[in-house]
């Protein structure tokens, strides 16, 4: 069970300014079902330009719930500008703290005022939008959210950073980038723990470069395709040629070639040889077992 | 305040029988069973008893029971043993929705080689059962398929899958864990080759499982050590939980019908009082092969976490499918197996009962629940007024 505040409790169990503010000035929607939060954020304006009124509605746990109440409160009375420098932090901190796993929450919380003002200042679309690359597909998260996090939450380690804005918490398949942004951002603050990586020798024997191709499927490629229901398996080596199989969702998935490219031979490029490349075995997508109809 | 228990498929309340007679085991009849002295060898009877207990609610030999220290344990004992007895088979067929003690210990197992083939279910929860037999080939070690579902209740046909696995002469291991004490199970008639059982699930307290291996079934020990459990299984004896267990089994086999009946007919009551009072839920899971204590119910538009929250707020215990109640980012693997849409598996909730749950906890559950469920909706931007 979490650990909640008795703040948290308390704006779960009796939240504020619940509905849609009538003609609103600002509206912001972030998050959707399938993520397991999602918030719509309205506020409307006084004559000084301040915020008079703010409502929420939240689809979400406990801390997702009051996260959206206590934001509410938090920006009443501010201006605009005031409003824009409102950070996660700050409504973790107004909620007497988050339990770590649940700090996404208050992110949320932050970019659902991002999209509310965004929307009163353009009158752009209500959503959310992506700016920039995104990093993490399974939760749609960009490079600049991922770097704001780290900046604004020293955040110093990749399970930090999936709990903030849960980038890095699906397939796993990004969590050397995020690695890399948190390297640039925090420098010297990260600590270079030893991390066992296959070893990318200089010149490998026949034996060794088949368990290093081995190595490298079982613990930096299956686990992405896993995610999705698929499944990959080595067949043969001929010299720098990997031929492997696609199993599962895999193997009728019509991605499958990207994935070989972008994932498989990447990966072996990576940490086994430059000079190999992957070949689909003829019989891979025949494999009748696995898949869902 | 008083606590309304429908949690039953994560632990149970240790009965009161089972508790009295486990209690002469900790100050006064603490010698271990394996001691030359009376004083502790005396103790090796009572085991004895406890075996013979368990075989009885099983219809089996005791000598094919061999105590473990929880279900988890003889998952792992049944699937290891089970590919080291056939060192020439790489191949382990399971199902996408088998107890993390099943599916972590194969995807582990993967790493070392094995190929693991996951068979998947439909959207009721029933198994695939043709792609099923088209895994079982002669690279296959065994075959580890769940007699029920810990999280919708589902029975998977086991009797069909025992005999179709038999015949092929692979072995085949079951995690029976949320069934003993359920639904009755007679293994004289079933081929099954090993299955495991867990104490805390019927009545026994933690700690204590059961792994039934079938005679002519190799058994290579998980645990090493002394010679305890005819050096099946190292490590001193459990003996208070063995003894418990064995009672628990005992009574288990006089509550079986009961379970079906009084158990089953609350849960209807539970279930079909929330379809009725509470619009937009769906019930997850095969309604006609199902445990008769579990219901598991999405609850549209609204998250699991929220409403186990509330609800706990009038001490109604249940559990969740949704991402948040287990601290991953996704919810539960099995409803996604499934193919339950994301909207409906944030808000699953699952109550199981027990033969101590009581006609006005149902009512006390039936009259919270639309409150809570309306509440949660009024916060919810999905639900358009």
């Amino acid at each position: 069970m979490w650990e909640y505040t008795d703040k948290v409790k308390d704006h779960f169990f009796n939240p504020h300014n619940v509905g849609e503010v009538e003609n609103p000035d600002g509206v912001g929607e972030v998050g959707s079902l399938a993520c397991g939060d999602a918030l719509h954020l309205s506020f409307k304006l006084d004559k000084d330009g301040k915020i008079a009124e703010a409502k929420f509605k939240t689809f979400g746990c406990a801390s997702a719930i009051a996260t959206s109440s206590v934001l509410t409160e938090i920006i009443k009375g501010m201006t605009i500008e005031q409003a824009g420098k409102v950070t996660n932090k700050d409504i973790a901190d107004y909620l007497g703290g988050l339990p770590e796993q649940k700090m996404h929450c208050s992110v949320l919380g932050r970019e659902a005022l991002e999209a509310a003002i965004d929307n009163y200042k353009t009158g752009g679309t209500t959503k959310h939008e992506l700016e920039g690359k995104v990093v993490c597909n399974c939760f749609g998260v960009t490079e600049k959210e991922i770097e704001r996090v780290i900046a604004e939450n020293d955040l110093t380690t990749v399970e930090q950073v999936t709990n903030y804005c849960k980038a890095g918490g699906g397939c796993g398949g990004c969590v050397g980038e995020i690695e890399k942004i948190i390297e640039r951002i925090q420098g010297d603050k990260v600590k270079h723990a030893a991390k066992a990586m296959p070893h990318k020798g200089g010149k490998l024997t026949n034996i060794q470069k088949i368990q290093l191709i081995q190595q490298t499927i079982n613990e930096e490629i299956r686990p992405a395709l896993r995610a999705d229901g698929g499944n990959i398996e080595l067949i043969d080596v001929e010299g720098n040629k990997v031929i492997v199989a696609f199993r599962g969702m895999c193997a009728q998935c019509l991605m499958a070639e990207v994935t070989m490219k972008d994932v498989v031979e990447a990966k072996l490029k990576e940490f086994v040889s430059e000079d190999i490349f992957v070949e689909e075995a003829e019989d891979s997508s025949q494999q009748p077992h696995e898949h869902k109809g | 305040m008083d606590v309304i228990y429908f949690d039953n498929n994560a632990t149970t309340k240790v009965a009161d029988e089972v508790a009295e007679a486990m209690q002469p085991f900790f100050c006064g009849l603490y010698g271990n069973p394996s001691s030359m002295h009376t004083f502790g060898g005396q103790v090796g009877h009572d085991i004895k008893k406890a075996r013979e207990q368990v075989a009885n609610l099983l219809s089996c030999d005791p000598s094919e029971i061999i105590f473990t220290s929880c279900g988890t344990e003889s998952d792992n004992t049944a699937i290891r043993s089970a590919l080291a007895a056939c060192p020439d088979r790489r191949k382990i067929v399971t199902s996408r929705v088998e107890h993390p003690a099943v599916l972590t210990t194969c995807r582990e197992l993967e790493i070392h080689g094995y190929n693991i083939v996951e068979i998947p279910v439909d959207g009721t929860g029933r198994l695939e059962m043709d792609q099923f037999e088209d895994a079982l080939d002669d690279d296959t070690a065994v075959v580890t398929i769940m007699y029920a579902n810990n999280e919708t209740g589902t029975v998977f046909p086991i009797e069909k899958i025992a005999q179709m696995v038999s015949d092929k002469g692979i072995i085949f291991h079951t995690d029976a864990v949320q069934v003993i004490g359920k639904i009755p199970l007679d293994l004289s008639k079933i081929p099954i080759d090993m299955l495991s059982i867990s104490g805390h699930k019927l009545h026994a307290p933690k700690g204590v499982g059961v792994l039934y291996v079938r005679k002519g079934t190799r058994l290579l020990p998980f645990m090493q050590g002394g010679h305890q459990e005819s050096g099946r299984r190292a490590g001193t004896e459990n003996v208070p939980g063995i003894v418990g267990l064995g009672k628990a089994c005992e009574l288990a086999g006089q509550n079986i019908e009961e379970e079906n009946n009084q158990v089953k007919q609350l849960r209807d009551k539970l279930e079909n009082a929330i379809l009725k009072t509470c619009p937009e839920c769906i019930v997850n899971g095969d309604i006609e092969n199902r445990l008769p204590n579990t219901s598991n119910i999405s609850f549209k538009y609204i998250e699991g976490e929220a409403i186990l929250l509330m609800l706990d707020k009038f001490g109604i215990c249940a559990s969740s499918g949704s991402a948040c109640t287990s601290g991953s980012l996704e919810p539960s693997h099995v409803l996604r197996a499934m193919g339950v849409p994301f909207t409906a598996a944030h808000g699953s909730i699952r109550f199981s009962l027990s033969r101590y749950n009581i006609e006005k906890e149902v009512d006390i559950t039936i009259e919270k629940l639309p409150e809570i469920v309306n509440r949660l909706r009024e916060l919810s931007p999905f639900v358009k007024k």
